[in-house]
């Protein structure tokens, strides 16, 4: 099927996006008159101890209203995700221009410019900014985490074995909207937080924890966000908690938004990872086992890094079987910013590290790269090293098959080789790659929803849930869900914002799950409330209850269609029969068995397949790739909104693209971030889109066991685009005479260049 | 709207969104990503056009007098504009929150007078996306066809708003905006110490990622004399505040490698408002105005109260980011002689293909006679030192002698002897110094394909 082309609800937003009327949280500044604007006191260190902090000139300064530090905390002077790490004012100062205080002001500038009084002393200490100085120190937030499978010195016996390393880089988020939160009192006593957050339940907790609250003390809504990806699953929670300290103490409204240079100087990152690998192949390359050692760079706090770190283990065998495997799993500790959720959530890290062995086997045995990665996809039966059973293992070999076929791979691989042959200063490059992803948050618990779905008596609908919309089209989806089950226009449907005082105890937005979770929620309370309307329908147009049909926003008999009644009718005539017009729905994942310990067990429900064809041109004077074609084939079950499908697997392949090849994080040697702004730090734009972008989905692919036959579609995409970095490779690989080819990632038009003048002299 | 008692380095974008106009939105605070973007109506010869503007690089004082066009209204009675509706339909908005600066840059693309069949995309290119990985932008504008007829289109065959000379201050600050060059000179002969702007794409970042404060400003842009424009048959001349957008409508005979200079300078909101002045006057290694320039032997045109002179470009540069410029002195013009030299290209190396700052730029011009022997030759390099660097050596190796792969060897010599760039985030030194060379290799490249 392709993608899209049939007719497709738009964004549910749209409407609000192209004329400027959708609000983001700080475009409600304008409502909160005597709004403060807060501005941080930040460190000129990575690693130092706080020695003074003297803010009376501050206090003294025009238009500045007080300045927060830990002695303002009521409650806990902490915001730290899972381990409790994370002190909201510091003692010690643990990464470049970590906030020490924050100053209120009657203006941005006026806090801006208090701040700088703000005299702050500090005894700097040694810091440590790359994963190998954390090694070398023993500096690590967790590990070793540990996964064995079969025998590991089949690597060693194997006619192919052979080692290396592979540094991958990390990542920036570049959400367009940066963090930002509002916080006011409320009329009772409480105090309400608009966040920019993709988990409001959790931000809520640090609130309390941080006021000395309980939590009914505390709400928390987000009406959307201007992109997350990951970057505000926990890390809008310090910045909230700043808003709500200052309006708890100055009982006025408090704004803290973070402009662009402060955002990515404080807030974490895609991990960075260390690993280093052995392989053992047979000469056909098939693979016998493989040990691989992670080594993450978590920053300074534990944040998300442990899940991160499992996903990356679990991930490290992407498509294929590992017979034998022995994997362990590090988080180092530096003194940067704490990394963090980042689409993929590790995902993208351990199936880098897969396919560069894969790729480093077929060049060393001299076979096709794609060759070697389909000898060794997975078959009906296979586990995984982490010991689940991989569903549909043949969809992946259907799935390599077709985008083969309609990308005319065979073809064009022997016209790139001709290509490379008259050309002296270009060459072209073409690979494929395979995608599995695995859908559910390894945290089991988290994987649970509820929702609130609300008839009134004019038969229109709200509809609460606990996900956030931060762009993917949760609302549009859901909104789908809800019309379609209650057989009512999309318009009749109102989409919420998300608020804790509405659906308590959530979870975060992410893991690409919530249509998965929250969808399933809001059908449950659908259900309930049709089976509710059932019987009062049934009475108004006289039929049998078991021929109740909901459509088209009437409810008729299903033997007697034009015996029907307008889905208003039966909502007002419910209400006066004194019949609740409101459920609540719940949702929990079942099935998932997994050992926290030992990392065994079932932790996915199920997988996510794809694969992409790319091909590049490179330039050899400069070491610029230009992408000249992708196709791209995924598995997105039953779509329930192509249009946003289409959207999130080609935003996904860009955003991956960019972070294998443009988006590089340099920290200088005082653990300055030294690309931190839109000018040095490069997103794609539009000399990054490939000339041909064909994007489709894997037909009857519905799963029985998700909402509505759909499957999730957030991060799987973004691992796609391996193939560009692959196809790269191909081109460095055509300018010398065989053999492995090392391509540093990400691969900046400087590291091409670098490559193809080692590949020239190998 | 009234503007005054606003502080005069204050955003036409925080002056409209504390307004309440939240459509325009801050992604960057430095006229890269596009989300602020508003549509000014500026003269074009025969009636005006909308442009394309950053609102977070433009000072509230620049845009007095002024007519702009925010997001919000674009939708007549609820209904959309045809660039809305195309974005909304076809998928062009996820988070939405760069959405209305893409509305804004496609709609004016949409109006531009004198298109001709489906819209550029490129039109777009200072308009960054997290979320579509833009070929839903891409479709969107490519389905646009022309400008329907209604109030949009109507209000372009009226003039830009009249422009006045004038002064504003706020909070002991001075904003003058003087428009004739006499009141200029004498202002800024009274006031040397007062910072020169003119579209402020330089400036605004300064202010807003710096915090740079300066007392007293003095806009160039409404002095009719330096927005002038001559193609005569003995020189090109470029008045120092015309805006990079009138250069390129103006200058209607200019040869393919100027197009493509002008298409690797930075993006079409910034080129609406930058100047060639402007750029120069930063004296910035990594300007991409100077290499080219320099190249075809420009000359400065230099005034004060005191007169005029003139200084090539070649020594208009004495150190990093330090201009040869007097006090009370400012950049009249920019004149190129003619003829231009045979074969010019003008290359750069960055991370990203467009809308990038140079790691390393190159501008290269040469003439050959019929024996093929080398008789004019400019080699110039910027990010490769403190100042952008015309290589002498590298020339003298060329001249007089046969264009051939020999003469790249004795260039790439004179390059590594002359050339001593740095490290930095942007790009290593050897890459630095490969690319100078590259570049020299590519143009010899490109030169043999166009001869042959």
């Amino acid at each position: 099927m392709a993608a899209g082309k049939h007719v497709s609800e738009q964004h549910e937003s749209a409407h609000g996006h192209v004329t400027g009327a959708a609000l983001y949280t700080d475009d409600l500044c304008v409502r909160f008159p005597g709004l403060l604007h807060a501005w941080p006191v930040t460190a000129p260190h990575a690693h130092a101890r706080l020695v003074g902090l003297d803010a009376s000139d501050a206090v003294r300064a025009p238009d500045v209203h007080s300045v927060l530090t830990a002695a303002d905390v009521p409650g806990e002077n902490e915001t730290g995700s899972n381990r409790h790490d994370e002190p909201l004012f510091p003692a010690e100062v643990m990464f470049h221009q970590q906030p020490v205080a924050w100053v209120l002001g009657e203006t941005l500038e006026a806090a801006r410019l208090g701040a700088a009084l703000v005299r702050a002393e500090y005894e700097p200490r040694a810091p440590i900014l790359t994963i190998e100085d954390a090694i070398q120190a023993g500096s690590f937030l967790a590990g070793p985490l540990r996964i064995d499978r079969g025998d590991a010195s089949a690597i060693e016996s194997s006619p192919l074995c052979f080692s290396g390393e592979l540094r991958i880089g990390g990542q920036e988020h570049f959400y367009l909207e940066t963090q930002c939160a509002i916080a006011r009192l409320d009329e009772s006593g409480g105090i309400v937080v608009d966040s920019s957050t993709q988990h409001p339940a959790e931000t809520q907790d640090v609130i309390a924890r941080v006021l000395g609250l309980a939590w009914h003390q505390v709400s928390v809504q987000c009406l959307r966000m201007g992109g997350a990806f990951g970057g505000k699953e926990v890390q809008a929670n310090p910045f909230a908690a700043v808003a709500a300290l200052g309006a708890w103490k100055t009982k006025r409204p408090v704004r803290v938004r973070l402009p662009r240079l402060l955002d990515m100087a404080l807030t974490g990152k895609r991990h960075p990872f260390l690993a280093r690998y052995k392989a053992g192949f047979n000469t056909d390359g098939k693979l016998n086992g493989v040990r691989i050692e992670l080594y993450s760079d978590g920053g300074w706090s534990l944040d998300l890094s442990m899940p991160v770190l499992s996903r990356a283990m679990f991930h490290c065998d992407n498509a294929y079987l590992l017979p034998a495997a022995e994997i362990i799993g590090y988080v180092c500790r530096t003194n940067k910013t704490s990394q963090t959720a980042f689409r993929g959530f590790g995902g993208p890290q351990g199936m880098l590290v897969v396919e560069e062995i894969m790729d480093q086997a077929a060049r060393r045995l001299n076979l096709d790269p794609h060759d070697v990665r389909e000898r060794n996809f997975y078959s009906e039966g296979d586990t995984t090293h982490y010991g689940q059973l991989v569903k549909h293992p043949d969809r992946m070999n259907t799935i390599w098959d077709r985008v083969k076929a309609s990308s005319s791979f065979d073809t064009r691989c022997a016209e790139v080789k001709a290509f490379n042959v008259a050309q002296r200063h270009k060459k072209r490059g073409i690979a494929v790659t395979p995608m599995k992803f695995g859908i559910s948050f390894t945290a089991t618990y988290m994987n649970q929803a509820g929702a609130l779905v609300v008839i009134y008596r004019d038969g229109s609908v709200q509809v609460n849930h606990g996900g956030t919309e931060m762009g993917q089209g949760l609302h549009t989806k859901i909104r789908t869900i809800a019309a379609r089950t209650l057989g009512i226009a999309a318009e009749r449907v109102r989409m919420m914002p998300t608020r804790t005082d509405k659906i308590p105890n959530t979870s975060a937005t992410a893991a690409s799950a919530s249509t998965d979770l929250n969808g399933a929620a809001v059908l449950d309370a659908c259900d309930q409330l049709k089976r509710r309307l059932a019987p009062v329908a049934a009475s108004l147009i006289q039929c049998d209850e078991s021929q109740v049909t909901f459509a088209n926003g009437t409810v008729h008999s299903a033997d007697c269609p034009s015996n029907s009644v307008s889905f208003d009718r039966v909502a007002a005539a419910a209400y006066r029969e004194r019949i609740p017009l409101f459920a609540q729905g719940f949702y929990q994942t079942p099935g998932l068995r997994y050992d926290h310990e030992k990392l065994k067990g079932k932790p996915f429900h199920y997988f996510v397949w794809g694969a992409a064809v790319s091909e590049v041109e490179l330039d050899l004077f400069t070491g610029e790739a230009k992408v000249l074609r992708v196709d791209i084939l995924e598995d997105v079950g039953d779509s329930l909104a192509p249009l946003i499908d289409r959207g999130q697997i080609e935003g996904g392949f860009m955003q991956g693209l960019g972070w294998l090849t443009i988006e590089e994080l340099l920290w200088d040697a005082s653990g300055r971030l030294a690309t931190g702004s839109a000018s040095t730090y490069k997103l794609p734009s539009w000399s990054e889109l490939p000339e041909v972008f064909n994007v489709n989905f894997l037909e009857r692919a519905a799963d029985s066991d998700v909402v509505m036959g759909s499957k999730a579609v957030g991060e799987p995409p973004l691992m796609l685009a391996i193939s560009v970095r692959e196809a790269i490779r191909s081109a460095v690989a055509a300018c010398g005479f065989g053999g492995p080819v090392a391509l540093p990632c990400p691969s900046t038009p400087e590291k091409i260049f670098f490559a193809i003048q080692k590949a020239r002299l190998s | 709207m009234p503007v005054e008692g606003v502080p005069a380095q204050t955003t036409l974008l925080d002056f409209l969104r504390d307004r309440g106009l939240t459509g325009a939105k801050e992604g960057c605070a430095e006229g890269e990503c596009g989300a602020c973007t508003v549509l000014m109506v500026a003269e074009n010869g025969l009636g005006s056009e909308y442009r394309a503007v950053n609102s977070c690089l433009l000072f509230v004082p620049s845009a007095i007098d002024r007519e702009f066009f925010t997001v919000e209204a674009l939708a007549r009675d609820g209904e959309l504009c045809e660039a809305q509706k195309a974005m909304a339909e076809g998928g062009g908005s996820q988070c939405g929150y760069c959405t209305p600066g893409f509305v804004m840059s496609l709609f004016a693309e949409q109006y531009r007078p004198g298109r001709e069949g489906p819209c550029d995309p490129h039109a777009m290119g200072g308009n960054l996306c997290r979320c579509t990985g833009y070929r839903p932008i891409r479709d969107a504008a490519l389905a646009l066809g022309p400008a329907p007829a209604g109030v949009f289109l109507e209000r372009l065959s009226h003039p830009a708003p009249a422009m006045h000379g004038g002064e504003y201050a706020a909070h002991h600050v001075r904003f003058d905006r003087p428009d004739r060059l006499e009141d200029c000179l004498a202002l800024v002969a009274k006031s040397p110490a007062a910072k020169l702007v003119a579209g402020c794409t330089d400036v605004g970042v300064e202010s807003n990622l710096k915090f740079r404060r300066w007392p007293h400003f003095i806009s160039v842009e409404l002095v009719e004399a330096l927005r002038v424009f001559e193609d005569t048959p003995e020189h090109i001349r470029v008045g120092a505040a015309l805006p990079l957008t009138d250069l390129a409508r103006l200058w209607t005979q200019a040869p393919p490698f100027v197009k493509e200079w002008m298409g690797l300078f930075a993006s079409v909101p910034i080129r609406n408002r930058a100047t060639l002045g402007g750029n120069l006057a930063t004296a910035s290694p990594i300007g991409d105005s100077a290499p080219l320039l320099m190249a075809l032997d420009a000359e400065l045109h230099l005034s004060s109260i005191r007169g005029e002179r003139v200084v090539p470009l070649a020594r208009f540069f004495k150190s990093y980011r330090e201009p040869e410029l007097r006090d009370g002195e400012l950049i009249r013009a920019i004149q190129i002689p003619k003829p231009l030299p045979d074969f010019v290209r003008f290359y750069k190396a960055a991370k990203r293909r467009m809308d990038d700052i140079s790691i390393v730029s190159a501008a290269l011009a040469i003439n050959c006679d019929e024996g093929g022997r080398v008789t004019r030759a400019a080699f110039v390099f910027g990010g490769v030192g403190p100042v952008t660097q015309r290589v002498d050596s590298a020339e003298a190796a060329a001249l007089g002698r046969l264009w051939d792969e020999a003469a790249l060897e004795r260039i790439g010599s004179a390059l590594d002897e002359a050339l001593r760039p740095m490290d930095d985030h942007r790009g290593s030194a050897a890459y630095r110094c490969a690319m100078a060379k590259g570049f020299v290799h590519k143009f010899f490249w490109e030169w043999r394909q166009a001869s042959t």
